[in-house]
C-alpha cells in the first residue's frame, strides 16, 4: 500500500480529517458508496465502541474483496444489537450460531467454499473479548493452528456488556465490574497474569496479527486491508471503548480510545509469522492518571481514597507495553 | 457388493458414497474408526471434493459443520458419548438453524465413572435437541440408513443422528452389501439448501427472536419431524424396492401380529431378542418383538399399531432417567394410552453389560407368568448394592462407590453373568 506522511494532530479537536489527503488516501468511511455493512438503525448505545469498530472493520473488508465477504458473529452485544428478527442492520451474508464457536463456524465457511472451488469470497468471524479470550479461545486456537483462511476480529471492550458488565479474562485490573465490585481492600479486577491474546495469537506463528482502536481509523483501515491480501488465519484485535461498561461520556469514545494508546495500556502494532512488523508510536505521551481518570470503572482510585499505589501498578504496565514494542523510540523499531 | 468388514469401515465408505464436502472429527472411542477411515479417503483424494478438518473439540466439530451447512456444503461428522454432550450445546443450535448435518453417534455411556462400552444414554440426552434419531439393528443396516440419512435430512432441512451401538456393531467384522456410487448418486440429488451465506443474495443467519414467534419456531421444527414421520419409510420403501433391503423406517415388527407378550427395543439388541423369541414360539407361547428404528420422531401411530392386540409390553432400555425410569418406555406408554395393557421396563446393557440370550430368556419367563416388576435392572447385582449401601450407612467417609463396588466384586475386569 503506498503510504503518504501526514501527521494528525487531533487530539481534543475534530478540526483534522480526510480533506488533508489525496482522495484515493482518504478512508473508506469518507466514500459516500462505501458499504455500510452494519446499517444504521441498530440498537447500540450511544458512543458505542464496537459499533464503530465494526462497521469500519466490515466496511474496510468490504473494499478490500470487492463485496465477497460472509460474516461470522459471536453472541455478544454486537449481535444482539444489529439484528433482533424481523430486523438487521447487516447488509452482508451473517451467521450467528452460539457465543464460544465463531473460529470453529467459520473454518466451517472457509472449508465450504473450498471444496466448492470458490476463492472469492473471503470469511470473516467477529467476537467481543468475551467470545475471543474466553468462552471462544479453544476453538480460536484451534482456528490458528490449522491456519484456516479466516480474519477473526475482537472488538475489546474488556468484560461482558451485554449481559450487565461483568469481569472477561480481558478486563484490566483495578477496574469495577458487576462481579469486581469496587469494595473491599483491593477494589476492582485482580492483578492476575493477564492474558494478551495478541502476543498469544502470535505465539501460534499466524500469518498476521494486528491490534488497533477506533481512534485511529487509518491505521484500523489499513490492518484489516493488509489482513485480506493474506491467506490464512488473522487476527485483528480492536480497542472498543464502552461508555455504558466503562462509565464514560458517549462522546468521549474517540477520545479515551486514543488516551488507552497514548499512556501504552494498549500498545497498537502488528506483526507477521510470529514477529513484530510496525509499531504505531506513541506522539504524546500521558500518564495513564489520564485515561484512568475519564472512567467511573476506575472512580475508586481517585477521589475520598485515593489509590496512587494501584495507579502507580498501572503504570508500571504502561511502562512495561512502551519498553517491549518501543513505542516511544521510532529510531529503535523492533522487529521482535 | 457383499464384503467382509468392520461396521465403522462400511459407515465410512457409504458416507463417502454419499459425496460430503466438509467432514470434521475429533477422536472419540468407539467412533474412532470411522473418521479415521473417512480421514484416509480424503488424504488420498478418492474422497473428493472434501475438506476434512482434524478440529480440536467435538464442539468445535459440529460447529465446523454448521459453518458448512449453513454455507450450502454437505455436512458430516461423528461422536460418541461425552463428545455428543461436550458438543451438546452446537447439536441444539444445529437443529435450531434447520442444518441438515449428518451424523453417526456410536452409542457410548455417560461417565462418571467413565466407561467407553455401549449403552444408549448419549443419544437419550439428546433426544429433545430436534434432531432426527434413528437406531441400527445392524452393520447393514448402519450403512443403509447414512444414505437414507443424507436425503431426508436435505429434503426437511432436519439434521439426522444415525445412532450405532459402539463397538457391537462399529466393531464387529461381518458381511455387509455396500452400494454402488452410481445408486447413491440417483438415490441422493445434489443439496439444495433452503437458506445459506451468498454474497449475491445476503441473508441473516441466527437472529434472536422472542416470546412474539418463539413458539411458533419450535412448533415448526416439530410439524417438520411429524412430516418426518411420512417421509421416512417413504424413502424406506424406495430403498427397498431398488436395493431388496429392509432398511430404515419407522418401526420393525417381528411375530407380533397375535403377540400377547412384545418386547421392544432399540439397536443391535433386537437380534439377540429375535432369537430368544424364536425360541418361545417354538414352545408355543405367543411373543413378539417390536423394533424401533425412528426414536425421534416417535412413530406413536406405528407404535399403537403394532402393540395393539398386546397384553403385556416388556420395553428393554439401554438407558433410563435416574430417578424416574424408562425413557423409551415413557414414549411408549403415551403412544399406547390404554390402561388394561402391563407395560414392563427391563434397564439393561448398561455401560456394555453384555445382554444375554439366558438374561432374556429369563425376562421373558418372568413375564410368562406375570411377575415381571414394573422396573428391572437385568443381571443387577444386589448383593453388591445392598453391601455398598451398608457401608455408606457404617461411616460418613465410605470412599468412591465405585471402587467400592468393584472392590466387593474382586475383579478389574467386566464378567458376563454366567
Amino acid at each position: 500500500m503506498t503510504s503518504q506522511r501526514v501527521h494528525f494532530y487531533q487530539v481534543g479537536s475534530f478540526a483534522v480529517g480526510n480533506r488533508l489527503l489525496n482522495e484515493d488516501e482518504r478512508t473508506v468511511q469518507a466514500q459516500s458508496d462505501r458499504t455500510n455493512s452494519i446499517d444504521s438503525g441498530h440498537r447500540a448505545c450511544q458512543g458505542c465502541g464496537e459499533a464503530l469498530g465494526a462497521r469500519y472493520a466490515l466496511d474496510a473488508a468490504m473494499r478490500a474483496t470487492n463485496g465477497q465477504i460472509v460474516a461470522v458473529n459471536a453472541t455478544g452485544c454486537l449481535e444482539v444489537f444489529s439484528t433482533p428478527y424481523p430486523e438487521t442492520s447487516w447488509r452482508i451474508p451473517w451467521l450467528h450460531s452460539l457465543f464460544g464457536n465463531a473460529p470453529a463456524v467459520a473454518t466451517g465457511v472457509a472449508a465450504a467454499l473450498r471444496a466448492k472451488g470458490n476463492k472469492d469470497v473471503r470469511v470473516v468471524a467477529q467476537a467481543g473479548d468475551g467470545g475471543t479470550v474466553d468462552i471462544g479461545f479453544g476453538c480460536l486456537s484451534g482456528m490458528f493452528e490449522r491456519n484456516d483462511d479466516v480474519l477473526f476480529i475482537c472488538y475489546d471492550n474488556e468484560g461482558y456488556m451485554n449481559t450487565g458488565v461483568q469481569r472477561s479474562a480481558a478486563t484490566p485490573p483495578a477496574a469495577r465490574t458487576a462481579t469486581t465490585e469496587a469494595v473491599g481492600p483491593e477494589p476492582g479486577n485482580n492483578f492476575g497474569q493477564g492474558k494478551d491474546l495478541p502476543r498469544i495469537a502470535m505465539a501460534h506463528d499466524i500469518p498476521y496479527v494486528a491490534t488497533a482502536t477506533v481512534a485511529d481509523l487509518h491505521d484500523l483501515e489499513r490492518k484489516v486491508e493488509r489482513a485480506m491480501e493474506l491467506r490464512g488465519a488473522r487476527y485483528l484485535h480492536i480497542l472498543v471503548p464502552c461508555p455504558l461498561g466503562w462509565g464514560s461520556a458517549s462522546d468521549e469514545t474517540i477520545h479515551i480510545a486514543r488516551l488507552a494508546t497514548e499512556s501504552g495500556l494498549f500498545p497498537v502494532f502488528e506483526a507477521e509469522h510470529g514477529v513484530v512488523t510496525s509499531v504505531s508510536h506513541i506522539r504524546r505521551p500521558v500518564p495513564v492518571e489520564q485515561y484512568l481518570s475519564l472512567q467511573r470503572r476506575f472512580a475508586h482510585l481517585f477521589g475520598a481514597n485515593p489509590r496512587p499505589d494501584v495507579i502507580a501498578h498501572l503504570q508500571s504496565m504502561a511502562d512495561e507495553n512502551i519498553a517491549r514494542y518501543g513505542l516511544l523510540q521510532p529510531e529503535m523499531e523492533q522487529s521482535s | 457388493m457383499l464384503r467382509q468388514i468392520e461396521g465403522s469401515k462400511a459407515i465410512a465408505e457409504t458416507v463417502a458414497l454419499c459425496r460430503p464436502e466438509v467432514v470434521c472429527a475429533y477422536p472419540i472411542s468407539p467412533q474412532t474408526h470411522i473418521i479415521e477411515a473417512v480421514g484416509a479417503m480424503v488424504k488420498a483424494g478418492t474422497l473428493a471434493p472434501c475438506e476434512f478438518i482434524n478440529v480440536e473439540s467435538e464442539f468445535a466439530a459440529m460447529s465446523v459443520a454448521i459453518g458448512a451447512s449453513a454455507t450450502g456444503a454437505r455436512a458430516y461428522t461423528a461422536t460418541s458419548s461425552q463428545g455428543l454432550l461436550f458438543m451438546m450445546e452446537a447439536v441444539y443450535n444445529a437443529a435450531g438453524l434447520g442444518l441438515p448435518i449428518v451424523m453417526t453417534l456410536a452409542n457410548r455411556a455417560i461417565g462418571a465413572p467413565i466407561n467407553i462400552w455401549n449403552d444408549h444414554s448419549d443419544a437419550m440426552a439428546v433426544r429433545d435437541s430436534g434432531w432426527i434419531q434413528l437406531f441400527a439393528e445392524s452393520n447393514q443396516e448402519a450403512s443403509d440408513l447414512h444414505v437414507q440419512a443424507f436425503r431426508l435430512a436435505e429434503e426437511l432441512s432436519v439434521p439426522v443422528m444415525v445412532c450405532v451401538d459402539g463397538f457391537i456393531l462399529t466393531h464387529a467384522v461381518e458381511g455387509v452389501d455396500l452400494l454402488d456410487q452410481s445408486y447413491v448418486d440417483s438415490f441422493l440429488p445434489p443439496y439444495e439448501p433452503r437458506q445459506m451465506l451468498d454474497t449475491k443474495a445476503p441473508v441473516s443467519i441466527g437472529a434472536m427472536v422472542g416470546p412474539e414467534a418463539f413458539e411458533e419456531v419450535r412448533y415448526l421444527a416439530h410439524l417438520r419431524q411429524l412430516d418426518a414421520l411420512e417421509l421416512i419409510p417413504e424413502i424406506a420403501r424406495e430403498f427397498f424396492e431398488s436395493t431388496g433391503r429392509d432398511s430404515g423406517g419407522l418401526v420393525r415388527p417381528y411375530r407380533t401380529d397375535d403377540a400377547e407378550t412384545v418386547v421392544v427395543a432399540m439397536g443391535s439388541v433386537l437380534g439377540t431378542l429375535k432369537d430368544a423369541v424364536d425360541a418361545r414360539r417354538d414352545l408355543g407361547e405367543l411373543v413378539g418383538v417390536l423394533g424401533v428404528t425412528s426414536f425421534r420422531p416417535f412413530p406413536s401411530e406405528a407404535v399403537r399399531d403394532a402393540l395393539a392386540h398386546a397384553r403385556q409390553i416388556v420395553v428393554i432400555e439401554k438407558a433410563f432417567s435416574i430417578g424416574a425410569g424408562g425413557v423409551l418406555s415413557t414414549d411408549i406408554a403415551i403412544a399406547i394410552h390404554h390402561e388394561q395393557t402391563l407395560l414392563r421396563t427391563v434397564i439393561a446393557g448398561l455401560g456394555g453389560r453384555a445382554i444375554t440370550r439366558r438374561s432374556l430368556e429369563k425376562v421373558l419367563d418372568d413375564a410368562s407368568r406375570d411377575e415381571l416388576a414394573p422396573l428391572t435392572f437385568l443381571d443387577l447385582d444386589q448383593g453388591a448394592v445392598d453391601r455398598e449401601r451398608a457401608r455408606m450407612q457404617a461411616s460418613r467417609r465410605s470412599g468412591p462407590s465405585a471402587e467400592n463396588l468393584l472392590r466387593d466384586r474382586g475383579t478389574v475386569s467386566p464378567k458376563i453373568p454366567a
